[in-house]
């Protein structure tokens, strides 16, 4: 459990995260989410107590975490993949994490083996590609087996079968009833991975609620109905009140509308259905809806649509 | 936090890196070789020394020549020890793994300054006895007063270096601007400052022109420096607590 | 038009690419994949005249990249955020690239506008965050407005609003009738953005087609359907009569049914004859990742992932132990990812299927099935069962007693000792 109470930080006039409260419970993986700049990273690092907040508190199931004995044992965070001495080998470099917090040398054989790094455990970790950056990264997290983990941006430079095995193994940390706290861009993949939703933006709270409440609240949801008898359903929906659009081809949708009842009134009326389908917006509208206001570089998506203009008159020449 | 833990931890980092080996061993070879080639010219060159400085000629000094090439080498050890955690972003995972950060900083110069230490004294030694072999009919014993107090000095001195350098670099974090101020002071600013009249009354107060007081055994003549050899090392220490002092205080306040 | 004949690269024994042909054709968003280390980089760099091919040609436009007129004009890339000269400015960065080009100095600051860092132009690059270097590196393969494009995980370090504008981008580009050629290893992301893939598995041609072609291809449309809630008898009649009319169903994790085999139209019948009543019934199709893990792990069931995330969702008492997963059902548990180094084997399939794989069990691992050691440890190894006495519980008030599972014992390392180069 980690328990966030009224957190600010600010630099000089900036103020990088603002009155966050909130916790991160156990047993489900919570995402993390905000736009460059929003304070993730700052907001973690507090949590690991590397930054010092200019207010608030922020306590690891109800300790400070430089009141932790031991804090590779309650909880282990991947930060950054590059955080690791380059000359040294990721054999030691497991070790001497582990030898600060009296974990045993058994156990760095078991992480590396975990993460598949056995065969080049004794090479320097500067010769590491990114994603293998990144499984050393997470090694160093699972070493004290705790209770508690936090990822930022774990699936960076992972390949495929990696992104589905750093998938699997959240989701399995978090069904053993450990709390998984995880930050990550990439929308697709936290919609599959998390259940619950944290959101800032501009270094405040927009959100603290379930992945399934964060989409609905935040996007449009219908459902989509077809139907060989139309005209009937038609008729049906508009006597019991139900607004209906009519869609592309056969389709028919209903806003905002559940698919319960309406399978129940097609039902009763004898009506066969042949789609009723609920149709929910991706993680990503719903992230984007709600985080509009608070990106620090803008694109200009205008652009990228009329870049055939781009220097014309030089193209010639 | 057991402190032995984090000594433990911090035995294995320094170990597993390449930069440990080779700077201490370019401090020794350093300055055991200069050492021994000053030792070799002073004894072919003695007669043709002017008398002043025949009467000032300290053999256990001239075998120590190659000190000042050689705390080079211990400062950038010093310097890396400490700055290699905030070059490589490590700083962030040790500081996780061992968030007092006390106990974080004095075993890791706990450790460094143990193994300088032993590699300090193994150093002035080595010069030392290398050093006299080479100096013929001009040489000295361990045995004789002050010699074995300048032999082990030597080896204090090469230890309170690196840990002064600890301290700096704890305080500045980058490795280069650690080394671009440590080096050029200790190498030329500290002997400018120390031969010129009117700024020797200070420049003998600096870390390094205290802490050589006690490797000189004769005595120069007209010599009116205010404090003897263990009170310049005694000088030297308080450099060293006051730039370790620093580098806590700026650790404790500053974010990772 | 990139086209690729033949083209082959072995560095010393090893073969990094082998006999690839393909084209990536104008007005296109071309996705190039492969596992780590199936010689997607090697391939782009052999393309772009990097480095050369041991065999074979790769021509872009009929031209190989070296003998391109003008190449920077017709062909950006973007292979590597990082090679930038860290204490250059943005700005300096892309004019230095500009005037070798020959491309004017206002080009310089429409492109910086376009990847949004004109408000740090003027700073270096080397504080840069990945995010901002990706910008950059996206801002200097559009500089020449190129007629070809290439990129190498684009995304990597953006955020959701940059992600949403890359994709824009590249679909933008393509339907100018420009030629999009992207890496990456992010299947959702691949989905969106892609119309054709290239697929690669150690540096062979794996497939050549269409999104919706490879999808369908590598996996199998399914429905989705739920009864009410509050008659749970409902379900397991529905499942009878689907199962008797020949469709395969599987339950769904939030107690929904998952049907394969049969249209829509006749499963709304069946349950009309059946008088069952829908709360849903919803045509869905297989995602890409799926599609792709089936392609790179041969004949592995996938149906395995449905029924582990089922038994992981139980929550666990305190104490207990994960479930097992029971050989031969094809239950992945924990495997362990691929070998992170250079030419992997691209096929490792999940621990636990391995047995389910066509090319032989865990005692006599095909070059398919590399992931199950020879007579190593039990290959089902779930965490728990083997996991560490909880390192450090003596020194420390461990929140739990329960064998605090680690990840543990995976048996990865098989495949990274065989060799690399089966052929």
């Amino acid at each position: 459990m980690i328990e966030l109470e009224g957190l600010t930080k600010r630099y000089g006039e900036k103020v990088a995260v603002n009155n966050l409260t909130f916790s991160v419970r156990p047993g489900i993986v919570t995402g993390f989410l905000g736009p460059n700049g929003a304070g993730k990273s700052t907001t973690m690092r507090m949590i690991l107590g590397l930054d010092h907040p200019t207010a608030g508190d922020v306590r690891i199931d109800g300790r400070h975490y430089d009141q932790l004995k031991d804090p590779l044992t309650y909880i282990g965070a991947l930060l950054d993949a590059k955080a690791v001495h380059g000359g040294r080998s990721a054999f030691n470099h497991l070790l001497c994490l582990a030898q600060g917090n009296g974990i045993p040398t058994s156990r760095v054989h078991e992480v590396l083996d975990t993460v598949g790094l056995t065969a080049v455990a004794r090479k320097k970790a500067k010769g590491f590609s990114l994603g293998m950056g990144q499984r050393l990264g997470i090694a160093g997290a699972l070493l004290g087996d705790p209770r508690i983990l936090m990822f930022d941006e774990p699936v960076n430079g992972l390949d495929p079968e990696g992104i589905h095995w750093i998938r699997t193994l959240m989701k399995s940390l978090a069904a053993q009833g450990r709390t998984v706290f995880v930050s990550s861009h990439l929308m697709s993949e936290m919609a599959l991975t998390a259940e619950h939703l944290v959101v800032i933006g501009q270094g405040r709270l927009l959100a603290d609620t379930t992945m399934a409440d964060f989409i609905r609240q935040n996007s449009r949801s219908y459902v989509r109905i077809r139907t060989p008898q139309r005209e009937r359903l038609l008729d049906v929906l508009h006597e019991a009140g139900i607004t209906v659009v009519e869609a592309g081809g056969e389709a028919l949708e209903v806003e905002g509308g559940k698919a319960e009842p309406i399978g129940e009134l097609a039902s009763r009326h004898g009506i066969v259905l042949h789609e009723l389908s609920p149709q929910q917006a991706s993680l990503e509208e719903a992230f984007m809806r709600l985080t509009a206001e608070s990106v620090e570089y803008h694109a200009h998506s205008e652009t990228a649509s009329v870049p055939r203009d781009w220097g014309a008159d030089w193209k010639g020449a | 936090m057991a402190a032995v833990q984090v000594i433990r931890s911090e035995w294995t980092k320094i170990r597993s890196v390449a930069s440990t080996v080779w700077t201490l061993s370019l401090a020794v070879v350093v300055t055991v070789a200069l050492g021994m080639l000053i030792s070799a010219l002073s004894r072919s060159q003695f007669d043709r020394m002017p008398a002043r400085e025949r009467l000032n000629f300290d053999p256990t000094v001239v075998s120590f020549a190659g000190m000042t090439l050689g705390q080079l080498a211990m400062i950038v050890f010093g310097v890396l020890v400490v700055s290699n955690e905030y070059s490589t972003g490590m700083i962030r995972t040790s500081l996780a793994a061992v968030p007092q950060r006390a106990t974080f900083l004095f075993s890791k110069i706990a450790v460094a300054a143990a193994l300088a230490l032993a590699v300090g004294m193994a150093t002035s030694f080595a010069a030392f006895f290398l050093g006299q072999s080479l100096l013929g009919s001009h040489r000295t014993e361990i045995g004789d007063p002050g010699v074995l107090r300048a032999v082990i000095g030597g080896g204090l001195y090469m230890t309170l270096i690196a840990m002064f350098s600890m301290g700096v670099a704890s305080m500045l974090r980058s490795p280069m601007l650690s080394l671009g101020i440590l080096m050029p002071f200790f190498f030329l600013i500290s002997n400018i400052l120390g031969n010129v009249d009117a700024t020797k009354k200070i420049g003998r107060f600096l870390p390094d022109q205290a802490g050589s007081r006690i490797m000189q055994v004769v005595p120069r003549v007209d010599d009116d420096t205010p404090y003897g050899p263990w009170g310049g090392l005694g000088i030297m220490g308080l450099w060293v607590v006051a730039a370790l002092t620093g580098g806590y205080i700026l650790l404790k306040k500053r974010d990772a | 038009m990139i086209e690729a004949v033949g083209l082959t690269k072995r560095y010393g024994d090893k073969t990094a690419v082998y006999n690839l042909s393909f084209q990536v054709r104008p007005g296109a968003v071309t996705g190039f994949l492969g596992p780590n280390g199936s010689g997607k980089s090697t391939t782009m760099r052999m393309i772009l005249g990097l480095d050369n091919p041991t065999s074979g040609t790769v021509t872009i436009g009929g031209y190989p990249y070296r003998k391109l007129p003008n190449a920077p004009r017709q062909v950006g890339a973007l292979l590597d955020a990082k090679a930038v000269h860290g204490g250059r400015h943005a700005r300096n960065h892309l004019l230095c690239l500009a005037q070798l080009s020959g491309i004017p100095e206002r080009r310089v600051d429409e492109v910086l506008g376009v990847v949004g860092l004109q408000d740090v132009a003027k700073k270096r690059s080397k504080g840069f965050s990945l995010g901002m270097g990706q910008r950059l590196g996206i801002a200097a393969a559009l500089l020449g407005d190129p007629q070809v494009l290439l990129f190498d995980e684009p995304v990597n370090g953006l955020d959701p609003e940059g992600i949403l504008w890359v994709r824009n981008l590249m679909k933008a580009l393509a339907s100018e009738g420009r030629t999009v050629f992207v890496s990456s290893h992010l299947m959702s992301e691949m989905a969106l953005t892609a119309d054709h893939l290239i697929v690669i598995g150690r540096g062979q041609l794996l497939a050549d087609m269409s999104v919706k072609d490879f999808i369908s291809a590598n996996s199998a449309d399914f429905a989705r359907v739920r009864t009410p809630d509050t008659e749970p008898q409902l379900r397991e009649k529905l499942t009878s009569a689907l199962t008797e009319a020949g469709g395969q169903v599987l339950p769904e994790q939030d107690g929904a049914l998952r049907v394969m085999g049969l249209p829509l139209p006749r499963i709304s019948d069946l349950a009309h004859d059946a008088d069952v009543r829908l709360w849903e019934l919803s045509p869905h199709q297989a995602s890409l990742e799926e599609a792709y893990m089936r392609m790179t792990q041969g004949a592995v069931d996938y149906r395995s992932s449905i029924d582990q995330r089922a038994g992981l969702q139980q929550p666990l008492p305190p104490g207990a132990q994960p479930p097992m997963p029971v050989p031969g059902q094809g239950q992945p548990g924990w495997y362990a990812p691929p070998p992170p180094q250079q030419g992997g084997q691209p096929f490792t399939p999940p621990q636990g299927a391995a047995p389910a794989g066509p090319y032989g069990g865990p005692a006599a691992p095909g070059p398919y099935a590399p992931g199950a050691p020879a007579g190593g440890p039990n290959p089902y190894a779930t965490p728990g069962n083997q996991a560490p006495a909880a390192p450090a519980a003596e020194s420390s008030p461990q929140p739990s007693a329960a064998p605090v599972a680690a990840p543990a014992q995976t048996a990865a390392p098989a495949d990274l000792t065989k060799p690399e180069d089966a052929r």
